[in-house]
């Protein structure tokens, strides 16, 4: 089934926009639209576990918040070498369907995992290292699919798609847990199967309907891990490393963010879990017409902008710690500016990286290349949030907002003068 | 054509599998021996906890005589996940479901009817009432949005049932460390335990790293750390030691009683791991929850741990 599907994504190519739909999905391809169905479904299955999974963790199997605490730190490396070796495999087998539905099939296992281990808790650690390595294998490929299938004047409209295509999905995945917790008398095992039917449902989508993007071999055996580090000698792709590894270590986690809203605004406990689905659905909203700006006026400048939107948000949340928290409907109002300005980073900067960095990368390369620049964001922002904790330890919350706010901005003004403002190289757009 | 044929078929295989397990999940048997009424929460002797028997279903408050550990078990049909129980009031920690998903804090009267529903965040983590049964209190804990992200926050509060005053989270409340004022934003309190005069209480405190047990009075609204490296305590019955759970590994703990006009601290013979607010079963023997059964050891280092309740969790024993 695999074979076959890529030989006609082979004479289909990927760049063929389809154009027949419209509206949100005017000029973005098939197969992105495919990939982003498949995004959605899969993120169904993963927030479903997502969400179910502290309270089962810690009640039905007993764990203490401490050990559920060393169970979920700890992978980054592994995650990191995971996502670089899985751009390179799809970079030289120039399979980055198969790669890509590897890491997916292998989360979807890993969901009949997690009650088959029942409470080891090395065996919860390896099931949760083996689901996100095989997230960490699927992204870049994935990512790297979007761009080759899509003309690079599209790119950031097809990241918005997918993007927002993904975020619906981890909006209905806790509304089936719940569902299914209901209807079995709270069976947890019955969400996890369920989980994993919709996460195989998933990867069967992925075989049936996204096609790889299979470009002739290129001259020289050049997808090596040299090569692959070897990318950052391209200034332009280097230089969107390194101001995205600087911005990411000026990020806040979401968590901090929202403690710091719920301490400084009062909001009733049983409201807090309402807060990540603030900035989720202000995401929804802006990562289609955000992307088609990033598409109008520059990625890299609506990147920065994306960041400016983080920054007012730090001082935002950060002002009522300072004292000056007044009436109720303001109070809301503040709040929901906060989540709305979240969503708005992440509709100006997830997506609209990736769509700017992709056309900077050779085409056999790019996976590696996409791969690389995601481990190094994501490391600068796990060191963030290690350096954020100790600064909210040492000073409060709000000072360390504003520190971190003025870390940002400094780090801005720097990203500015790093980041490639020249126009795409029409080479390395295959 | 044959693609849609195909993901037809996969669908339906896999819907079948989805709805077949949850069919089956959802009529598995409850046990057979278990009788259904409400409970007396005020019957002495009588060790009221939370049943674990269901393999994936409802947890229930259930009570027991101490005869054997698996002595025949009264189900109230309560579903809680931590219960505790002081003179004819009872607490409750019920999860929420629902697209707002967090846990209530039921309290009971003694025949567990519901008088009161008080929502919260979380999941729940310790519950205690005062002997007295004026005093309750409950702690849960709220993780980040994702187990992708690390890191959690508990929330204790505390409900004077004489006046209804209720504190949803008590971390504003002032803290000595050492004899310091001490502000920290990173300061989280567990598990409460309340001495005979319902106003002295003690807890845990986490703050850069610490535990500290610290001693708290509710009128003057105050606390203050006596002593780092203790958690979960849980006050003797005649108020002179102090039962905790004392970190022994990175992420096991090993039980311990303080005597507080000594200041010794005696590890108990239980030597696996025990995450769990232990409770007193008399001024000699402490009871507690492992392996989703209730075991008691005695309360001076000595001896055995013993089986107490099969299948079994939050034991509280009626005086």
């Amino acid at each position: 089934m695999y074979i076959a599907a890529t030989r006609r994504a082979d004479q289909a190519g990927g760049r063929t926009a389809v154009g027949t739909s419209r509206g949100f999905t005017r000029n973005v391809p098939a197969n992105v639209l495919a990939l982003g169905t498949v995004s959605l479904v899969t993120d169904i299955s993963a927030e479903m576990v997502t969400a179910v999974l502290p309270t089962y963790l810690v009640l039905t199997l007993g764990l203490s918040p401490l050990q559920y605490g060393l169970l979920d730190g700890g992978w980054f490396g592994v995650t990191a070498m995971v996502r670089l070796l899985g751009g390179q495999i799809a970079d030289r087998t120039r399979r980055r369907k198969l790669v890509a539905g590897t890491g997916y099939g292998l989360s979807a296992v890993c969901k009949l995992g997690l009650p088959l281990v029942g409470s080891s808790v090395a065996g919860l650690g390896l099931v949760l290292a083996a689901d996100r390595t095989g997230k960490g294998l699927r992204t870049a490929p994935r990512d790297a699919l979007i761009t080759l299938s899509t003309p690079t004047p599209h790119l950031g409209r097809a990241f918005g798609v997918h993007r927002a295509m993904d975020t619906v999905g981890a909006f209905l995945g806790p509304l089936a847990a719940f569902a299914v917790l209901w209807t079995t008398h709270d069976a947890y095992d019955a969400v996890f199967v369920v989980s994993f039917c919709v996460a195989t449902f998933g990867v069967l989508l992925l075989m049936l309907y996204v096609r790889d993007h299979r470009e002739p071999a290129p001259p020289r055996r050049s997808a090596s891990l040299r090569a692959a580090f070897g990318l950052l000698r391209l200034a332009p792709f280097r230089r969107t490393c390194v101001a995205a590894a600087l911005l990411g270590l000026l990020t806040v986690g979401d968590t901090f963010v929202y403690l710091v809203l719920q301490r400084g605004f009062d909001i009733p406990l049983r409201y807090f879990p309402l807060l990540p689905l603030g900035t989720a659905g202000a995401f929804l909203l802006l990562a289609v017409p955000i992307g088609r700006l990033a598409d109008r006026v520059g990625r890299f400048r609506v990147f920065l902008g994306g960041h400016l939107a983080l920054l007012a948000a730090y001082l935002v949340a950060a002002a009522p710690t300072g004292g000056h928290a007044s009436g109720t409907a303001s109070r809301w109002a503040v709040l929901l500016l906060v989540l709305g300005l979240q969503g708005l980073f992440y509709a100006a900067t997830d997506g609209v990286l990736m769509a700017a960095a992709g056309p900077l990368l050779p085409v056999h390369l790019r996976t590696s290349g996409l791969a690389l620049l995601q481990t190094g964001q994501a490391g600068a922002r796990l060191l963030s949030s290690v350096v954020f904790g100790a600064a909210w330890t040492l000073w409060g919350a709000g000072p360390a907002l504003y520190a971190m706010g003025a870390g940002l901005a400094g780090c801005l003004l720097l990203a500015r003068r790093l980041l490639p403002s020249a126009p795409l190289d029409p080479e390395v757009t295959g | 054509m044959k693609r849609a044929l195909a993901l037809a078929l996969g669908l339906l295989v896999l819907v079948g599998v989805a709805v077949g397990y949850s069919t089956f999940a959802a009529d598995r048997n409850e046990e057979a021996t278990v009788e259904r009424r409400p409970l007396d929460l005020t019957a002495r002797g009588r060790l009221v906890f939370v049943d674990t028997n269901r393999a994936g279903g409802h947890r229930t408050v259930a009570d027991t005589g101490l005869d054997t550990p698996a002595a025949a078990r009264v189900d109230s049909g309560l579903r809680c996940e931590r219960f505790a129980v002081g003179a004819g009031t009872g607490v409750c920690l019920q999860t929420r479901g629902g697209p707002l998903p967090g846990t209530d804090a039921l309290i009971v009267d003694a025949n567990t009817n519901v008088k009161r529903r008080i929502e919260l965040a979380g999941t729940p983590s310790r519950a205690r009432v005062s002997a007295s049964g004026n005093m309750v209190s409950w702690t849960v804990f709220v993780t980040g949005e994702s187990y992708n992200k690390t890191g959690f926050s508990t929330w204790t509060g505390i409900l004077d049932t004489r006046t209804d005053y209720t504190l949803i989270n008590i971390e504003a409340i002032p803290l000595t460390v050492d004899g310091k004022p001490y502000h920290s934003a990173d300061v989280n309190y567990w598990g409460v335990t309340f001495a005979a005069d319902d106003n002295r209480f003690y807890a845990t405190v986490g703050t850069k790293g610490h535990t500290y047990l610290v001693e708290g009075d509710y009128a003057n609204w105050e606390a203050h750390t006596i002593r780092d490296g203790v958690e979960c305590p849980s006050l003797s019955p005649d108020g002179t030691r102090i039962a905790f759970k004392k970190r022994s590994g990175k992420s096991t703990w090993r039980l311990h009683v303080l005597d507080l006009a000594t200041m010794r601290e005696t590890p108990l013979a239980e030597h696996a791991n025990v995450d769990d607010q232990a409770a007193w079963l008399d001024d000699n023997t402490v009871m507690y929850g492992r392996d989703r059964n209730v075991y008691a050891v005695p309360a001076d280092g000595t001896g055995a741990p013993r089986l107490l309740v099969t299948k079994g969790a939050s034991p509280t024993l009626v005086r």
